[in-house]
């Protein structure tokens, strides 16, 4: 009784290609924009939004990105988190060194990512499986290499470019909710363009390639291009998340901060979040953001004081014990949790 | 001339040594289907766990202990990880092993902490010269243990009764099953050689590198071996590891100089990239034939 189907009459094309077609969803979506827009930047402490929220949101676009190209296309990439890193790069030298401003340089930093992207996608036109996902790492190795030895991108062996202070528009961003609001403003549009994008026909194309690439390809869907830009927008997504994070949460491009324990937790995210679903990227990328928080205050709960080393090793128990956990009872993740539970309050709380 | 030489098979006796780690997986994948992304991690619980033991136990009795402590391992994946996922889509499976390899740092660690261990077997790791070359005497052995490794396991695989049960799994899951082979069976045996593997390799680089958190690094040195030679193919893993340790070598040092240096890390997988364009299961995969 409490989630509605009802009383949804599509009379027109335009109702029918909505979105969100039922009212409730709709409500839904505006409420927590709402909440993310107004409530959220005056009602959280500095310390959430700026060690919480930003980190969450951003790894959930990374995530997005990620699984446009494994959940959508069927291409698994363990290298993810490299063209991350070509993003914060890029996108940082065209900010600080060319004085391009900030959004068009974190849109230069995802296409330089989206190009890149491609250029390692290429294998996937020949090879398939395990032999494709152990080349994807070949992108990790290659990138981290490159983005540290060459002198104009690094400007040295360490390969470290801090930040200068930001602006848009002329307005400087200083404060965690400014940054918070920076984030958001880039999140969200491009959630929606990616919503979009997988219900569309390059989507639709994806899903049949992921499915059986073979019959894809016999009832007429391009490979060759499909492939191309699913490694193409994924890593675009990557490399503006990349440029983001380093803008509004590390302060400084740092290759050890896209190293290849952020590509797994990229993987990780769409895993337990959801393979093939654009709400599980969010719910994956909250979850392993929130996961070692979690962890802490747990074991403060319990009054020890555990050793550092000791929480790290739990926080790596949860992580691979929750992937598997996932993988085996609910492979779609928590989107399929949070589906069954729509489902189940279609009746409730009547038995029929 | 020497030295290139010299560089050259201090290159092939590493790229051994690689080998026993890519080894690992060809051996789970050949005989369970499973890409086990885990090999790293496994063979630095089992070092791990067999300098847990040497503190207690003498040297032959802590090398058994590790062997059982990786056979019951092998039991408790078939079991908790594998049995739940038959008939899974196999990226199901590897990406289920990404996990196993998170939990088993996981859970080595926490045991047995994470400070670097060291871990001496009584090989001496001084050069000699031989032939007017010097060469490593700790390689040699590695070198000799893969070496026998190798041909032990292409027999088991190519003659006896288990190794061919262990292939067709490999083939099939669900048409084994139909022929009788039991297939939990068939998984804790490839699992337990795995572990075995493992072990093996775990003394080798836990004695040279010292027990820590960065031998299940090795894994990622292994992997464009194993893509090279290609993923079902026990002799494809040696001589790729060899290709690769040598060819490695050579670039770093007559070719790092001009780009700045570091290019070991990234050269094995260029060379595998370079190699799946022409060959895209690898050297000596078998390959794969789709029908709709």
């Amino acid at each position: 009784m409490i989630y509605r189907e009802c009383g949804v009459f599509k009379a027109n094309y335009r109702a029918d290609m909505a979105i969100f077609p039922i009212p409730l969803d709709r409500w839904g979506v505006i409420i927590i924009l709402f909440i993310a827009f107004l409530v959220v930047p005056f009602s959280a402490s500095d310390y959430w939004l700026s060690s919480i929220l930003i980190p969450f949101l951003v790894f959930s676009l990374a995530a997005l990105g990620l699984n446009f190209l494994t959940g959508y296309a069927g291409q698994l990439s363990i290298g993810h988190a490299a063209f991350m890193a070509v993003g914060a790069y890029i996108s940082l030298i065209l900010y600080g060194r060319y004085e391009v401003p900030l959004l068009l340089s974190l849109l230069g930093g995802g296409l330089v990512a989206a190009a890149v992207g491609a250029v390692f996608g290429t294998p996937s036109l020949r090879i398939k499986g395990f032999y494709l996902a152990v080349s994807t790492l070949a992108a990790q190795f290659i990138i981290q290499w490159v983005l540290t030895h060459w002198e104009w991108i690094s400007g040295g062996v360490f390969g470290t470019v801090d930040t200068p202070p930001m602006q848009v528009f002329g307005w400087p961003i200083d404060t965690p909710v400014k940054k918070y609001y920076l984030v958001l403003s880039v999140v969200v549009p491009l959630t929606i363009f990616g919503k979009n994008l997988v219900r569309g026909q390059l989507g639709r194309a994806w899903m049949a390639i992921r499915d059986m690439d073979v019959a894809a390809e016999i009832i007429g869907i391009s490979l060759f291009w499909n492939k191309l830009l699913a490694f193409a927008v994924s890593s675009f997504y990557a490399g503006v998340a990349g440029g983001l994070i380093t803008f509004t949460y590390y302060g400084a491009a740092n290759i050890e901060a896209f190293n290849i324990m952020v590509s797994f937790h990229l993987l990780g995210m769409i895993i337990i979040g959801g393979m093939g679903s654009v709400l599980g990227s969010f719910f994956g990328g909250g979850f392993i953001t929130l996961l070692p928080i979690f962890i802490n205050q747990f074991a403060h709960a319990f009054g020890t004081a555990l050793k550092t080393d000791l929480l790290a090793c739990l926080e790596l128990i949860f992580f691979g014990g929750l992937i598997i956990f996932f993988l085996i009872v609910e492979p779609y993740g928590l989107a399929r949790l949070w589906r069954t539970g729509k489902d189940k309050l279609r009746l409730w709380p009547f038995p029929y | 001339m020497i030295f290139a030489i010299e560089v050259a098979i201090g290159g092939l006796l590493v790229g051994v040594m690689y080998s026993l780690v890519a080894l690992g997986f060809v051996l789970i994948y050949k005989s369970s289907g499973v890409f086990n992304f885990a090999q790293g991690d496994m063979t630095l619980f089992a070092a791990l766990a067999l300098v847990g033991f040497l503190t207690l136990l003498p040297l032959w009795l802590a090398i058994l202990a590790g062997l059982v402590i990786m056979i019951a391992l092998a039991i408790a994946i078939e079991a908790v990880v594998l049995r739940p996922l038959v008939a899974r889509p196999p990226l199901a499976l590897f990406m289920a092993t990404i996990g196993l390899g998170f939990l088993l740092q996981g859970i080595g660690q926490g045991i047995w902490g994470t400070d670097p261990k060291g871990l001496d077997i009584g090989i001496s790791d001084i050069p000699f010269k031989a032939w007017g070359l010097l060469i490593s005497q700790f390689d040699l052995v590695g070198g000799a243990l893969a070496g026998g490794l190798v041909f032990a396991l292409v027999w088991f695989f190519q003659k006896s009764r288990t190794g061919r049960a262990l292939r067709a799994v490999s083939d099939d899951h669900e048409a084994a099953l139909s022929v009788g082979i039991p297939l939990r069976r068939a998984w804790a045996i490839s699992w337990a050689i795995a572990g075995l593997v493992a072990l093996v390799a775990g003394i080798m680089w836990g004695s040279r590198l010292g027990v820590q958190f960065s031998l299940s690094l090795i894994a990622l040195k292994a992997l464009p071996i194993l893509i090279l030679g290609g993923i079902d193919s026990i002799p494809g893993a040696i001589i790729a590891g060899l290709i690769v340790g040598a060819s490695e070598n050579l670039a770093e040092v007559f070719l790092g100089p001009y780009v700045g240096g570091g290019i070991q890390t990234f050269f094995p997988y260029l060379l595998a990239l370079v190699v799946l364009w022409f060959k895209p299961y690898g050297m000596f995969g078998r390959e794969i034939i789709e029908r709709v």
